[in-house]
């Protein structure tokens, strides 16, 4: 787990980095943490992988992107990772999880975010990926994504005072 | 608002390893051959028309606190009320409608696991409908990052 100034920082940095031109001067004098400081604890935590990556964040679906699915198998546990290693070769995908199923009602093990312009253009996707991973055995479901009800980075450590 | 080259080259060349220097914006400014102030106008012209969300950092909920993938069975009639009772709690940051029978899927991350279940048991008492969840076992690490195209 994180420590209380580990805490401090993602609380303060989640929102976004201010556009000007010390961006990390400017966010230290709330933190009071010299910018030299802050970049290096920013540094800390991309090292140790709490921090995935640092840049511009798209809004993907107004920038064209509008036929997005979240596609789903019931993968054998013991396939996974080689599947898993596989769709890194695929440019229409933007993340892959193993997830827990929820038994009964939900026994899908593998979670693809699969996006294109156009419905037949991701469903293309799709079925190419299942084809070329050898999934086609494998119970799948496609689940284009309608309202957005909400879409920004987690908010972490929001009761801790800055 | 219509979209320069220079704006996708902003878009698709930084989504990664934004430099961790005292001015990041001139760093991209030089790599582009424009000004940092011309780079600042842009993004923030961008992030106003919704284009872009913001420069920051993108986390591994795994490793700042504890998070899951929920979905609701809800009847489509009630889904927008169900989704605003859901967004009504700040630890959750996705919420989508999926076309689906599960049709209200989210992520929930909290600071720690009590956290975590009291959300969820707030979610089914106050919607009567069962909170289905899905917490991630293995993250393949994809994350390329978007092209865009003009």
């Amino acid at each position: 787990m994180l420590t209380e100034p580990e805490q401090r920082l993602i609380a303060a940095i989640q929102n976004g980095f201010p556009l000007s031109s010390r961006p990390f001067h400017e966010m230290g004098l709330a933190l009071g943490l010299s910018e030299t400081e802050l970049l290096t604890q920013l540094q800390d935590l991309q090292n140790k992988g709490v921090i995935k990556r640092i840049g511009v964040v798209v809004h993907h679906h107004e920038l064209g992107y509008r036929a997005n699915a979240m596609v789903v198998w019931d993968l054998p546990d013991q396939m996974v990772q080689d599947v898993g290693a596989k769709i890194r070769s695929f440019d229409f995908v933007s993340l892959c999880y193993l997830r827990r199923r929820c038994l009964p009602e939900w026994s899908y093990n593998f979670y693809c975010m699969i996006h294109g312009h156009k419905r037949e253009e991701t469903l293309q996707h799709a079925d190419l990926l299942t084809q070329e991973c050898g999934l086609t055995p494998f119970p799948r479901q496609v689940l284009f994504s309608r309202r957005r009800f909400k879409q920004y980075g987690a908010h972490y450590f929001n009761n801790i005072s800055t | 608002m219509v979209l320069t080259p220079l704006d996708y080259r902003l878009l698709n060349e930084f989504q990664h390893d934004l430099p961790l220097t005292p001015q990041p914006y001139l760093a991209m400014a030089q790599q582009l051959g424009i000004t940092e102030e011309e780079v600042l106008e842009r993004l923030r012209l961008m992030m106003q028309a919704g284009l872009i969300s913001r420069v920051g950092v993108v986390l591994h909920p795994r490793r700042v606190g504890i998070s899951t993938l929920a979905a609701m069975r809800t009847p489509p009639e009630q889904l927008a009320t169900l989704a605003a009772l859901v967004n009504g709690f700040a630890e959750v940051n996705h919420n989508y409608e999926r076309e689906h029978e599960f049709n209200l899927w989210f992520v929930i991350t909290a600071a720690n696991p009590t956290r975590l279940e009291q959300i969820i048991r707030e979610i089914e008492q106050q919607s009567s409908l069962k909170v289905y969840t899905m917490p991630m076992e293995e993250d393949f690490h994809i994350d390329l990052g978007f092209n865009f195209r003009q």
